[in-house]
């Protein structure tokens, strides 16, 4: 029998706080596509804070820790395009002028996938073993999309998850707001961007969202919620893996057991 | 044009409370996408066509020096004049020099940014030349006294009530009870009123697309025809150009022409395209009597070599202000000088200096679907970066900002103090929150929850929880 594949998983900063089940879901994916995992003990985040706020000392230092600790295995997975995009398209910009660096970042970069992308275009997952009763729209978050091609592959796995329909709203491509610190730096504008976001949303009469992004799920769920929109809002894993069980929907309250 | 873009944040919430504005954003946020899109599918090789045109242009930014030279000396072989100018200021004193020199009392205008980077029709104005916008929205942003809100559609930001408003208020000798609503209407009787201002006009001004260096050419585009009447039946035709504009052949300019117009309006070429060589020659039988170039430089060259050299390839398409999001929700006034958009966050803070137009930079989600839409592939996102980074060397960024970030960033390069504190954090919030599933208002996080909810999480962070079941 072939080894399997060696994935790292990069958990990032806002699964690990807000939503564990989404780093659950893409282990549980990642294993059933026949890869064996880890999660490596000294990941935290991967700094695309302090970089996009011009901090490049502290981005870099973080992203050091990033290269270090994710050295060795085949393949390293991300569940979100953001910190994927940070990881392949940024690392290797931010060491630009270290040669040695560079030469690791580029290597980090070349075997760093985003979870959805990883499964449609590199394992070729053909079988997604998952039920959802549900009439589904998918917001495109904007890193996935633009830096990393993310786009045909989570509506291509979707299409297998049974009693699914996917109904595409006007705008998928357009941000919904949040950008990292700018939703709370223009806290007014990032409100107006989600504001349009979530009437698109509500227009396609869907009853689930879908996105690959916990920054833009928060953002949008929580719009959703204060405007008392019965939406609910699920990170594109977790329907995958079958897992919308194990969690209510974000911002939903939890059921009693 | 007095900046205004340190106050972005008060410019913004304004614009977000004008409900006119909102809905002429609303409008302008779907037209321009659809066309442009439908547009680009149209023509297979646009991307192939995108290539050639950054050839073209990257070319011309490494030999400047030699193009422009080129330029001025065929200019001058044609009998023209290019006129030299570092700051808007001299450009200015240039415009008016040429003015005073004919005796001129009116100018009429093509639409020109350059112009409007000079803040070119005060200063006529206030030496006693006055200035008549000719370019339909540029018309109507002047009567009302505002400056125009996007480098192609300066009156985007108004609805056609206000337009008609406004020409009630200004045209006064046609009788007032006149029906205004059709936007055909407007545009007659704007047609009809500049007539006579184009015949008596003394000097025409227009802006330059692009200068052709092999002939010593001007070239604008319209879609009004409005530049051609103001350059052709006045004593002089003034051309105000910033010198990145140069392009080394005609050819050269009809493959960006071919990018510009689809670009921007998502049309396969503008209405009108005017290439300008010279004054009128004795076989002509029309034309000015004298052609100037105005060539500004204005913080140009000191972008050449540097990290924001790349913007010096925008040919002002406006495919990005008409793609960004923030843009579409404040609109161009909001940014506080004359570019807006994600060109302006770029170009503004060279223009003007970062202390100036420090925001602008900032208020970008960096979505990337200016980058995405740019025919000249400029990195937009990346240079606003490079933007914040150097706030941030000059400290310029906000005290608690700094210090948020330096606390955070010491914690995340501690995995296992970052461990404990976001295993706490979890834990906390999820207890707090659980029962909702989300915050109404929490301290310390108004800039979130005064918007929007903040969903709780689950509980237990995925790092602990992955470790519980490691040793299970």
């Amino acid at each position: 029998m072939a080894e399997p594949i060696r994935v790292a998983l990069f958990v990032t900063c806002l699964v690990d706080l807000f939503r564990p089940t989404v780093g659950f879901a893409a282990v549980k994916l990642l294993e059933d596509a026949g890869c064996s995992v880890t999660v490596p003990a000294l990941q935290t985040c991967c700094g695309q804070p302090a970089y996009n706020s011009g901090d490049r000392g502290d981005a870099k230092a973080i992203a050091r820790q990033v290269i270090g600790a994710f050295a060795g295995f085949d393949y390293v997975v991300v569940p979100s395009g953001s910190c994927g995009g940070m990881i392949k398209t940024h690392y290797p910009r931010l060491f630009a002028d270290e040669p040695a660096l560079a030469e690791q970042a580029a290597n980090l970069a070349a075997r760093t996938f985003e979870l959805v992308a990883f499964l449609a275009d590199v394992v070729k997952t053909t079988r997604i073993d998952a039920r959802y009763a549900g009439v589904a729209t998918y917001h495109d978050a904007c890193s996935g999309l633009r830096e990393l091609d993310v786009k045909e592959q989570p509506r291509r796995l979707l299409k297998d998850v049974a009693g699914l329909t996917l109904k595409e709203m006007a705008t998928p491509e357009v941000c919904c707001g949040f950008g990292g610190t700018f939703c709370v730096k223009y806290p007014e504008i990032s409100d107006k961007m989600v504001t349009d976001k979530v009437a698109d949303i509500a227009a396609t009469g869907a009853d689930t969202l879908l996105c690959g992004d916990m920054g833009c799920l928060l953002n949008m769920a929580g719009k959703l919620s204060r405007l008392g929109k019965t939406v609910s809002v699920r990170h594109v894993a977790e329907v995958l893996a079958g897992m919308t069980d194990d969690a209510p929907p974000i911002g939903a309250p939890r059921e009693k057991r | 044009m007095q900046p205004t873009s340190q106050a972005f944040k008060a410019n913004a919430h304004q614009a977000l409370g004008d409900p006119n504005l909102q809905r002429a954003m609303g409008m302008m946020r779907t037209g321009f996408p659809k066309n442009r899109a439908a547009a680009i599918e149209r023509l297979p090789e646009f991307d192939a066509l995108r290539d050639e045109g950054i050839a073209i242009k990257n070319h011309v930014i490494a030999n400047l020096d030699f193009y422009l030279e080129t330029f001025e000396k065929n200019v001058i072989a044609q009998g023209g004049k290019v006129h030299w100018c570092r700051t808007a200021q001299e450009a200015c004193e240039t415009v008016l020099g040429i003015c005073r020199s004919l005796d001129a009392k009116t100018v009429t205008k093509g639409k020109s940014m350059v112009g409007e980077e000079m803040a070119l029709n005060d200063f006529l104005e206030a030496n006693g030349v006055t200035p008549i916008e000719t370019d339909l929205g540029e018309y109507i942003v002047q009567i009302r006294h505002e400056s125009p809100s996007h480098i192609i559609a300066p009156a985007v930001h108004l609805v056609k009530e206000q337009m008609a408003e406004s020409f009630r208020a200004t045209h006064t000798d046609l009788p007032h009870a006149r029906s205004l609503e059709e936007p055909r209407v407007l545009c007659d009787e704007a047609r009809a009123v500049l007539r006579p201002k184009f015949l008596a006009a003394d000097v025409g001004i227009t802006g330059a697309n692009f200068l052709i260096a092999e002939t010593g050419s001007s070239v604008i585009v319209t879609n009004e025809g409005n530049g051609d009447l103001t350059q052709i039946l006045p004593k002089a035709h003034i051309v105000l150009a910033s010198l990145e504009k140069v392009v080394p052949t005609l050819e050269d300019a009809s493959t960006l022409l071919r990018l510009l117009a689809r670009s921007a309006t998502g049309q396969e070429f503008s209405t009108y395209t005017t290439v300008s060589t010279g004054p009128r020659r004795a076989e002509d039988n029309d034309g000015p009597g004298e052609y100037h170039v105005v060539l500004l430089d204005n913080g140009r060259t000191a972008l050449l070599g540097g990290e924001f050299q790349d913007m010096l390839r925008c040919i002002r398409c406006a495919a990005c202000l008409n793609h960004c999001p923030v843009y579409g929700a404040v609109g161009g006034h909001a940014y506080g000088w004359v570019y807006s958009g994600p060109m302006g966050a770029v170009l503004t803070p060279s223009l003007i200096g970062i202390e100036q137009a420090g925001h602008l930079p900032n208020a970008s989600t960096f979505c990337g679907r200016c980058e995405s839409v740019c025919p000249m592939r400029i990195p937009l996102p990346k240079m606003m970066r490079q933007w914040r980074e150097r706030e941030f060397e000059k400290k310029l960024t906000p005290k608690t900002q700094r210090w948020g970030l330096g606390l955070w960033a010491y914690v995340a390069q501690r995995p296992a103090l970052y461990r404990l504190a976001s295993g706490v954090t979890g834990a906390i919030l999820g207890m707090l929150g659980g029962r909702h599933g989300h915050f109404r208002s929490l301290p310390f996080a108004s800039g979130w929850t005064d918007m929007r909810d903040l969903p709780a999480p689950e509980g237990k962070s995925f790092m602990s929880l992955w470790a519980e079941r490691r040793k299970a």
